[in-house]
């Protein structure tokens, strides 16, 4: 009783000190997280705007009348042709959001200037095939890679990861000859040929086929299925996935391309968008926002929609020695 | 029961796996031997479905590319005279090659590792807790799916003399620089080039981080690791593989940053932007395959030489750890 008047025991009273020890320590733990966390939040937000800001612009500017446009950049692109130091009083008015919207550059584009329209048509027709039919010719190599493995399937997959790490700096020559010899130089099949038969898409279906556990192919067999049947009913399901990551990132490769082209395609008629654009913008800049935003659109939908399969495939990818 | 088997019982996990590893192989010896005709049937097959691949690969790719090994010797494909390796020296006497092979190594020294350390820092900022990272993700790997062409009016407006950079510079009382047509022309596509791959290559290394054991981790912050001995002598290691694929990727990539130069520029650029590519565009027109061959061959030998030397050095670092 005595002792309980005196107060707390020593015992008590260090394990409440001790509790406020950990108490204010586990304050100050939060607090420097909930810095770092703002900070890296901060600097995450920096990043982003600083990658999103040429595409923003981008679009938004393709709803500038031709007028604004030419008052904004004037500039810019009347000056990119000579080389230089003309108009050195003026500036650029550099704006995220249009004074008046208008779809004036859309309606040119799309009912006054078919050429525009015809070249996305270009774009369309050299891709859309590479796409289908590099897939299925990797789908069926990469099963054949997958079954029955030996060594000299082994030292070809190798040559065939060799050839996918080359740039295409070393290809082009290659590519070229062929396309000379086979009399296609200057029509679509020159692209077409070496893109569908790339390793690229091999080297990735091959690596995603190889983790279907043998054990279910071996199960299928027994059943008595054929190859062709292994092939349709349990490789092609299971990598559709893989399938889809594949096609994004050949879409996106061969949407892009500027070299083969220009190497491949004499006749600038039959040039992709992603190199004619280049060329409008000394005359028609009135219109140039709207061609950049209407080509942007196909892989943008692709990757809105795809993202998750782009992801894996990238990742997919990583593991090159495996 | 044991003693009526007869057999003894397996003493340790070991005995049982060597015995497994010892069977397995006895199988597939058996399966090798190809004993059963379907199984050789299947494999005939399995070669049918490689076929198309494989004639295509060789027809566009290997045969030309021995044709290329060919002309790179001769003296003109008519009189077909051996040289041996005047080509070579012709090609690397060029002024342009000397200038664009020295403006793609610069430019690649520059860019790859400057990419390599710019993404695995995002990469780290995303595995870390902050909030909306998948939007950030969205929004990083964005300019990878944006078609090169279409942003290029917009770099146009950013980076021209009377451009919106030297606007910006202006109001810190800078002089202007004329981005695209000076030395600067290599810090501008740098930049280009960081914006379009750091994306792609922060993503390769968040999967790597996020797969990284996590007991390893937690055993360290137990035994009171710095994050930077964390970093320094954990992650990075784990790291290594990874590192070592993103090196050979934005290697490859940073040859394609002629797209931007192109599509910027056009064929002539300025000095500091004439890249390899450039290089063989412009010898296209003169149809001098001979110059093209030697210049073709020359980069394979010296990408397999590099590839070579970063899988050497990956395998240094990165053996005590499984991955």
């Amino acid at each position: 009783m005595k002792r309980r008047k005196m107060g707390r025991s020593k015992d008590e009273l260090s394990t409440e000190r001790w509790d406020k020890q950990v108490k204010t320590k586990k304050k100050i733990r939060n607090t420097r997280q909930m810095v770092r966390i703002c900070f890296g939040t901060l600097f995450a937000g920096c990043f982003a705007v600083l990658f999103l800001m040429p595409i923003i612009l981008t679009i938004t500017n393709s709803f500038m009348a031709a007028s604004e446009i030419s008052a904004n950049y004037g500039q810019v692109f009347a000056t990119s042709e000579t080389g230089g130091k003309v108009y050195i009083s003026e500036r650029v008015n550099l704006k995220f959001i249009p004074d008046m919207v208008s779809f004036s550059q859309y309606i040119t584009v799309l009912f006054k200037s078919p050429e525009y329209l015809l070249k996305f048509w270009n774009s369309v027709i050299l891709v859309v095939p590479i796409v289908a039919f590099q897939l299925l010719v990797a789908m069926g190599a990469s099963f054949g890679f997958t079954r029955y493995r030996g060594r000299i399937k082994e030292i070809i997959f190798f040559l065939y990861i060799i050839l996918m790490l080359m740039p295409y700096q070393v290809t082009l020559v290659p590519n070229y000859l062929v396309s000379d010899w086979l009399n296609i130089l200057d029509t679509n099949w020159a692209i077409w040929l070496p893109g569908i038969f790339s390793p690229f898409a091999v080297f990735l279906l091959t690596k995603y086929m190889r983790r279907i556990p043998t054990s279910v192919m071996e199960a299928a067999q027994i059943d008595g299925a054929g190859e062709w049947q292994i092939f349709q009913k349990i490789c092609m399901p299971l990598c559709k996935g893989a399938m889809c990551s594949v096609a994004i990132l050949i879409f996106i490769d061969y949407w892009n391309m500027v070299e083969q082209p220009l190497i491949l395609l004499a006749d600038s008629e039959k040039h992709p968008l992603s190199v004619f654009l280049s060329k409008i913008n000394a005359g028609e800049i009135g219109l140039a926002f709207a061609v950049a935003t209407i080509y942007m659109v196909p892989p943008i939908l692709v990757f809105l929609y795809g993202e998750d399969y782009l992801v894996e495939g990238i990742t997919y990818q990583g593991g090159i020695k495996g | 029961m044991r003693f009526l088997k007869g057999s003894k019982p397996k003493e340790s996990l070991y005995e049982l796996q060597t015995e497994a590893k010892e069977q397995n192989k006895a199988a597939r010896k058996g399966r090798k031997a190809g004993s059963n005709r379907r199984d050789r049937r299947g494999r005939q097959i399995s070669v049918l479905y490689l076929l198309p691949s494989i004639i295509g690969v060789l027809l566009f790719f290997v045969l030309p590319f021995l044709i290329v090994i060919y002309y790179s010797v001769i003296d003109n494909p008519i009189s077909g005279e051996f040289v041996f390796f005047d080509n070579f020296v012709m090609v690397f006497q060029n002024a342009a090659f000397q200038q664009a092979a020295k403006n793609t190594l610069m430019f690649s020294a520059t860019a790859v590792p400057l990419a390599v350390v710019l993404s695995m820092l995002l990469a780290m900022m995303l595995e870390s807790k902050i909030p909306f990272k998948s939007q950030f993700r969205t929004f990083f790997l964005s300019p990878m799916m944006v078609p090169i062409a279409s942003v290029v009016l917009i770099w146009q407006v950013l980076f021209h003399y009377n451009g919106m950079m030297n606007e910006i510079l202006g109001w810190f009382g800078r002089d202007r620089v004329d981005w695209l047509n000076s030395a600067y022309a290599q810090v501008v596509i740098v930049i280009l080039f960081l914006w379009k791959n750091l994306g792609y290559n922060m993503i390769l290394f968040m999967s790597a981080l996020s797969s990284i054991p996590k007991d390893i981790l937690e055993v360290a912050i137990l035994e009171s690791a710095t994050p930077f001995q964390i970093f320094w002598h954990i992650k990075l290691r784990y790291l290594s593989s990874t590192i070592l694929f993103v090196t050979i990727m934005s290697l490859i990539n940073s040859f394609k940053v002629f797209r931007e130069i192109y599509l910027l520029k056009g064929d002539y650029p300025y000095d500091t932007m004439y890249m390899l590519q450039h290089f063989m565009n412009n010898t296209f027109g003169k149809l001098d395959y001979q110059k093209m061959s030697a210049a073709a061959i020359m980069m394979a030998v010296v990408m397999v030489v590099l590839i070579g030397i970063l899988f050497v050095t990956e395998s240094y670092f990165g053996k005590d750890v499984e991955g």
